[in-house]
């Protein structure tokens, strides 16, 4: 059962991010973007992540992602012309990038056995979080709080017209 | 009842990264890339999420967290910045952005 | 006291050249010849001091400081006052001090009158420390402090080429003769493992008790030969005397002083401070005797030939200085001395008596262009034949009681092999006829006959006219000591035996004896012979006075009579220098250092090194695309290798 919701889940996002790859205008990139959130939730409460799969859902996809599709809309981009790239090179030496990044990775990936966890006790139940966030991590805590006035300070001052 | 290898989980983090390294690559668009940017970190929070669940920690998950905050200011800024860069230059091509060449 | 001697000249040179520029000539002169009388009163001073006391203790000593110190080299700075350098302190103040009053009248009106006083003033710093140094290496700075500051004097008018040349000259050839000074300060120190005198003759006298004889080279002979070659270059003496003649470009009161009376003698000092070492090896007294006469005749009979009325003197210097050397081969070290004090009054006073003329005559020195110059300036020209008679040797001037002696000591030397004593004599007699004659063509053709000066110089006629006094009393002074000076050293004979030579008796102490002897006991105590001195001596002086007599009428028949062309280019020993050394070192240089090494290497270097750079720059500039993407595609590809690093390698790495 497990397995079968995994597998959907991972082809989900897998064809997701490809689509992101793949679409030519940038709005359907960012839905696509906005499907392998989806699918990376259903991993997440897969793994006993329950905490972060809320977060995941309300402000990555919902925040985050709302904001570049508010962006996107604002500016009125059409979808990319398909005229002559003129630097192909790009093109091309992404093929073996990706082939090597992948071999790499695979490569560490090997080095782990199988070592299942029983699903029932998962550790990232909401209590337990909150209470490290606000004991061993207060001080983290509370500078990204910082980073975000600053990083809102920021936005605003950029975008201001004029 | 069956349990899935942590290999798979990590595998499929591994593909999501390369696919959003990739799109860096090969889009012309900003704001797509800050999409592929975004697919990057999100394959590496599941990494850690998933180590943090096969070993018992937390550390991980609250790892996660705090990059998910920066995550939501770094995407702030940077659309930001891309608006201000439309505003200029009506295009969001990166390759007409060219005023640092020597 | 004996500090207070040596520094005020510097004091006054420090003060005269950091502030002259702006002060008044007046100022000036007090100060620059004040600070020489204040050096002079404490040589007097000094030297009553030493003559009050007996003469085993005549030595004083100062220390001044600790200078080295350095493993086993360990070098002061003290000054040693002995019966050597006494006379010595004394002369060089005392004719320094009157020479700079000379000067306070020459140079008037010159623009460089500060720079002129404060080099004349650290002249006499650097000439005392020579004189009063107790060691080598002090000795040495002394010795080199004086080629410089003749250097600078002899630049005084530095925007003329030829002055400018010359004392280049003179620096150069100076510092030929160093290098062999310093090989041999090498080997003392080598040998000994100290530089001061007193222990270095204390270890000669103990370690060496015979002497090298001649023709064997030991240690001794070429430590002494080595010291030899620096006083060749100090004092002119051939082959390095080619400088003197040019360094006449100088102001004649710089001529007086450095190249008459003082710089040069340093030589003679040199080797009379290590005289222990020189009668220990006959070979190199052997040397310094042939030198010094073959030096003594050649120059005279260059100045035979010379129009120039300094040249005449320069040459006349190197002559008298081959003969203060011809006397140290011999042995006679107070002989040489003793030439040394009074050619430095009636050389002196011939310079400033030259310098008189050619001032009176708006800077004239050809003496083809003087003449009948005793109606106008008659006590320069009665000074000048005080200086005339001296140098020819008439008794009773100081002259002659200093030249016989060293011819008498030449005949009778214990040192020179037979029959070089003899043969050197004969030379030396030779020079004695040779100076009487162009000392008298000198005087003839400046002051007597027909006046051949131009009647204009510069616009305006020229009246030549008498010195003023500032210039005057000195000559006086120094024209009583040319006449009178020569008692203090009358050789005993004159008295039968009665009333020993007082100076040799003083100076006697400070010097080696010659020729030396394993037991002192066998050395057979001679009867001096005073007939045969007084015969050679009455010889000698009638010929020089019939001499005067047939020159005066000889030059006074024609004085414009040319010379021999050999002698007036002087032998072509500079055009012979000039194409076997000069100009082959300075082609050596153009091509191969100059072309080779400094252009093609050196900058070769430098300029490839910055060529490098640019090339290796353009390439690199290809990196800064100013495209996102590329500098994407650069982090990303960079960030594989870093990952590829640790997965392949780092994984293998033992955990700590």
């Amino acid at each position: 059962m497990e397995r079968a919701l995994f597998v959907i889940f991972a082809l989900t996002a897998i064809v997701a991010a490809l689509n992101v790859l793949l679409r030519r205008h940038p709005l359907h990139s960012a839905l696509a973007l906005l499907v392998v959130l989806g699918a990376l939730t259903g991993l997440y409460v897969l793994l006993g992540a329950y905490f972060l799969a809320m977060i995941q859902v309300v402000i990555y996809a919902g925040a985050i992602l709302v904001l570049f599709l508010f962006v996107i809309m604002l500016l009125n981009i059409r979808a990319e012309e398909a005229r002559l790239e003129r630097r192909p090179f790009f093109r091309w030496l992404a093929v073996p990038f990706a082939l090597l990044l992948g071999a790499e990775i695979f490569y560490l990936v090997r080095t782990f056995e199988e070592n299942p966890v029983p699903s029932g006790t998962s550790v990232g139940v909401t209590e337990a979080i909150g209470r490290e966030l606000f004991t061993t991590y207060l001080l983290p805590f509370e500078v990204t709080s910082i980073l975000i006035l600053i990083a809102i300070l920021g936005a605003v001052v950029l975008a201001r017209r004029g | 009842m069956t349990t899935i290898p942590i290999s798979w989980y990590l595998a499929v983090a591994a593909v999501l990264f390369t696919i959003g390294a990739v799109t860096v690559f090969v889009k012309r668009n900003a704001i797509v890339m800050l999409l592929g940017i975004e697919l990057m970190l999100n394959a590496a929070n599941l990494t850690a999420v998933t180590f943090s669940s096969y070993f018992r920690e937390l550390a991980g998950q609250i790892l996660v967290f705090f990059v998910m905050v920066v995550a939501a200011a770094e995407a702030a800024v940077g659309l930001a910045i891309i608006v201000l860069l439309f505003r200029h230059r009506e295009t969001l091509n990166v390759d007409e952005a060219q005023l640092l060449k020597l | 006291m004996l500090k207070a001697l040596v520094l005020s000249p510097l004091i006054a040179a420090g003060i005269i050249g950091i502030f002259g520029r702006r002060w008044s000539e007046r100022l000036i002169a007090v100060i620059g010849c004040g600070s020489v009388g204040l050096s002079m009163l404490l040589a007097f001073r000094v030297f009553g001091e030493l003559w009050s006391r007996p003469p085993e203790q005549r030595v004083i000593w100062e220390p001044f400081f600790s200078w080295i110190a350095s493993g086993p080299l360990r070098v002061d700075w003290g000054f040693h006052l002995d019966a050597l350098s006494g006379v010595y302190v004394l002369f060089v103040t005392f004719v320094g001090f009157w020479i700079h009053v000379f000067a306070v009248g020459y140079m008037r009106g010159d623009s460089g009158y500060a720079r002129f006083f404060a080099y004349m003033n650290l002249f006499m710093f650097m000439m005392l420390v020579l004189v009063l140094a107790d060691n080598f290496l002090v000795m040495f700075v002394g010795w080199e402090g004086v080629g410089l500051c003749s250097y600078l004097l002899i630049g005084h008018y530095f925007d003329r080429a030829y002055a400018a040349s010359a004392a280049k000259k003179a620096f150069i050839v100076n510092r030929i003769g160093d290098f062999g000074f310093a090989l041999g300060l090498i080997l003392i120190f080598a040998t000994f493992g100290t530089l001061r005198f007193s222990e270095v003759m204390g270890a000669i006298v103990a370690r060496f008790p015979e002497p090298e004889a001649l023709g064997e080279i030991g240690l001794l002979t070429t430590i002494a030969l080595l010291l030899f070659v620096g006083a060749t270059g100090k004092s002119a003496q051939i082959p390095l005397h080619v400088w003197l003649p040019d360094a006449m470009a100088g102001p004649t009161p710089v001529s007086a002083l450095i190249h008459a009376a003082t710089m040069v003698t340093a030589g003679v000092y040199m080797v009379a401070r290590c005289s222990e070492l020189y009668v220990r090896s006959l070979t190199a007294l052997f040397v310094i005797a042939v030198i010094g006469g073959v030096t003594a005749l050649l120059a005279a009979t260059i100045g035979l030939a010379q129009w120039n009325i300094k040249k005449v003197l320069a040459y006349s210097t190197i002559s008298q200085l081959g003969y203060m050397f011809l006397a140290c081969g011999a042995g006679a070290f107070s002989a040489a001395i003793f030439h040394v004090v009074t050619h430095a009054f009636f050389k002196a006073l011939l310079f400033l008596g030259a310098g008189s003329v050619i001032v009176a005559l708006h800077h004239e020195e050809d003496m083809r262009r003087m003449g009948g110059l005793k109606r106008v300036m008659p006590l320069t020209y009665g000074t000048m034949l005080c200086g005339w008679l001296a140098i020819a040797g008439l008794p009773p001037f100081a002259g002659f009681f200093s030249k016989d002696e060293i011819l008498w000591r030449t005949w009778t030397s214990p040192v020179l092999p037979e029959p070089w004593g003899r043969l050197l004599w004969a030379i030396g007699w030779a020079t004695t006829i040779l100076t009487a004659v162009y000392m008298t063509r000198l005087i003839v053709l400046t002051f007597e006959g027909e006046e051949r000066f131009a009647r204009h110089a510069e616009g305006h006629a020229l009246v030549p006219r008498e010195s003023p006094p500032v210039m005057a009393i000195p000559l006086l002074v120094l024209a009583v000591l040319s006449v009178g000076g020569g008692w203090m050293g009358i050789s005993e004979a004159y008295t039968g035996g009665r009333i020993a030579n007082g100076f040799e008796q003083f100076v006697r102490p400070a010097l080696a004896r010659a020729p030396v002897h394993l037991d002192p006991s066998a050395i057979a105590v001679e009867e001096p012979d005073h007939g045969m001195e007084l015969g050679l001596a009455a010889a000698t002086a009638l010929a020089v006075l019939a001499t005067l007599i047939w020159a005066r009428r000889f030059y006074q028949r024609d004085p414009l009579r040319p010379a021999p062309r050999l002698l007036e280019n002087k032998y072509y020993v500079d055009e012979i220098y000039e194409a076997l050394f000069v100009r082959p070192l300075v082609r050596g240089s153009t091509v191969l250092l100059w072309k080779v090494f400094d252009v093609a290497l050196i900058d070769g270097a430098v300029n490839g090194v910055a060529s490098a750079v640019a090339a290796c720059a353009a390439v690199l500039r290809r990196l800064q695309t100013g495209l996102v993407r590329s500098y994407l595609v650069m982090i990303l590809i960079g960030a594989l290798i870093v990952l590829g690093y640790f997965v392949f390698i780092g994984s293998r790495l033992p955990v700590r």
